[in-house]
């Protein structure tokens, strides 16, 4: 009977291990960004399609460059506080690599090799381009300092432990594409900007009960953590019902084809989208008309 | 010019004042008529809105005196008092019907800023409007964004 009971310990010490190996935390692999010059300018308008600000800036703040952090995110498993990523080098990541950076935000993956919490929406931003990446870091770097210590999330057991997070990273993230099939350019060039860079799915999309995307719902709107009833809206073409120029107008504006305006994060996400080329929004459009249709 | 933006920004700061130290409690017959009220006058914006975003999105021909005439509009909304509507005890946490968040009447709201900041860009938009397009298309962002201001802090989301 001991020995049983051993043996069974035994395996299952050596299953969560095997787990633990399989689900360890990814960097990006060494070289990735070996010879990509990043581009400041571009970089902006990367700034602007990720949102960052819209999280790391200060509650209540309208200043989109200082990102001090502070703002919470209310889940299932606890409270979430966004940190500082300002270019201070002791409460910010003045002093990280660029490799550090970009594995953070394209593996949700710590310089000390630990899980982030996809609070952080790097299940999306896992999409993205390793150059969009440099180009964006290359930005990051011109931002002010900030001094604000970031805050200590408050989760409980066992969600506290960021090993467990492997799992979910291995089931929810990559940089599998949703929407698939002959798509045209400018589709595609859409696909990017909702499905990785704008990170539209994080918000629109209903989760399961592990807190991942239900992508058979994609963008099909979803309750708002941390807001009795409300909702983000539907916005599958059949449902959304607008024309290509009615999503870019709201896009740069805020406003809807009857002319009611946007309220709720959406207009955080509106005073970054506003600041993309007229072709990144007519692409975003492009996209949006296929989703929930038979068309890809 | 100045002059007249800063009489008016501070009359909508203290109509809302006002309405945020009233503390007696109006009945539900009124409360219901003040929400209809704030909803319809919301659907004003709306409706003046339409003819100068239709033409800045192309839907409508530009016409320099329809669109003059829908900013004028624009700007006698925003400077209609509303203290009226908003009562204490009329938000989403107190009653059906609305979307209203109880943030409005907080201590430490915002919404008389808010207001201010439509007055300023509903006249913008007024001496852009009659111009030319580029004028108007110029200005229409700025118009989204300060409805988008208010509603952002104070409206909920549909459900
Ligand atoms: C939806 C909100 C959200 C957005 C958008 C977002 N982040 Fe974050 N970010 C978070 C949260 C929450 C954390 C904390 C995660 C954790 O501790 O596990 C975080 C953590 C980070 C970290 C790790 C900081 C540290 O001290 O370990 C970095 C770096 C970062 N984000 C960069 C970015 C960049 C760059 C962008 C834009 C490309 C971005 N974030 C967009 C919410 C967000
Ligand atoms: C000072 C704050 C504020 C400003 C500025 C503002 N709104 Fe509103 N709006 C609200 C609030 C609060 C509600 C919810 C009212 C309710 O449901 O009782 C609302 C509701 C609405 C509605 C829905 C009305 C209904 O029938 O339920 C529309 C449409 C609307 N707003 C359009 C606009 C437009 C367009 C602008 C800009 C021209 C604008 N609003 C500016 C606060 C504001
Ligand atoms: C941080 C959460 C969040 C993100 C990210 C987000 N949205 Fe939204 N979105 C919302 C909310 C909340 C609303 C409802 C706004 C309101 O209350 O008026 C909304 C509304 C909309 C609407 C209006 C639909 C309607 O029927 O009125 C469209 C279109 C839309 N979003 C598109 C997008 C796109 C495209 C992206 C990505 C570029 C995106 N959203 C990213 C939260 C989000």
């Amino acid at each position: 009977m001991r020995r049983i009971i051993t043996r069974t310990l035994l395996a299952i010490i050596a299953l969560i291990a095997i787990g633990l190996w399989v689900t360890r935390p990814q960097a990006l692999a060494p070289g990735t960004l070996s010879g990509i010059e990043g581009d400041v300018a571009r970089g902006e308008i990367i700034y602007a399609a990720m949102g960052c600000a819209s999280c790391h800036m200060a509650p209540g703040s309208e200043d989109r460059l200082v990102l001090s952090g502070g703002k919470s995110f209310p889940s299932d498993f606890g409270t979430f506080y966004a940190p500082n990523i300002s270019t201070d080098p002791d409460h910010g990541i003045g002093n990280w690599s660029d490799a550090e950076i970009a594995s953070a935000v394209l593996k949700g993956t710590s310089p000390a090799g630990q899980h982030y919490y996809p609070a952080f929406p790097y299940a999306s931003y896992g999409r993205a381009e390793v150059g969009d990446v440099v180009d964006l870091i290359a930005y990051l770097r011109t931002l002010p300092a900030d001094q604000s210590p970031s805050r200590p999330h408050d989760v409980g057991f066992p969600f506290n432990i960021r090993a467990s997070l492997g799992g979910w990273k291995l089931l929810f993230s990559g940089s599998d594409w949703v929407v698939t099939g002959t798509l045209t350019d400018d589709q595609i060039r859409g696909r990017m900007l909702v499905e990785g860079l704008g990170h539209c799915g994080e918000c629109h999309t209903p989760r399961n009960a592990l807190g991942g995307m239900d992508t058979a719902q994609w963008l099909a709107g979803a309750p708002i953590p941390g807001k009795d009833n409300e909702r983000t809206p539907d916005i599958r073409a059949p449902s959304l019902d607008w024309s290509a120029p009615d999503i870019v107008a709201y896009l740069k504006t805020g406003l809807t084809p009857e002319f009611d305006s946007a309220g709720g994060e959406m207009v955080d996400v509106i005073a970054n989208m506003k600041q993309l080329p007229d072709d990144d929004l007519n692409a975003i459009a492009a996209y949006l008309l296929i989703v929930g249709t038979d068309t890809p | 010019m100045r002059k007249t933006l800063v009489v008016t920004l501070a009359t909508v700061a203290i109509s809302v004042a006002a309405l945020a130290g009233a503390d007696g409690h109006a009945d539900p017959k009124q409360i219901e008529a003040a929400v209809k009220a704030r909803q319809a006058h919301m659907q004003l914006y709306s409706f003046h809105l339409a003819t100068l975003g239709g033409m800045a999105k192309g839907e409508i021909a530009y016409d320099a005196e329809a669109a003059g005439s829908a900013a004028d509009a624009l700007v006698s909304l925003v400077q209609l008092p509303q203290g009226g509507y908003w009562l204490p005890g009329s938000d989403n946490a107190s009653i059906e019907n609305t979307r209203a968040l109880p943030a409005i009447w907080a201590a430490d709201s915002k919404v008389g800023e808010a207001a201010g900041a439509m007055v300023e860009a509903a006249m913008a938009m007024q001496a852009a409007a009659g111009t030319d397009l580029a004028a108007l298309q110029g200005a229409i962002g700025a118009v989204g964004e300060a409805c988008g201001g208010c509603h952002k802090p104070y409206r909920a989301s549909a459900n």
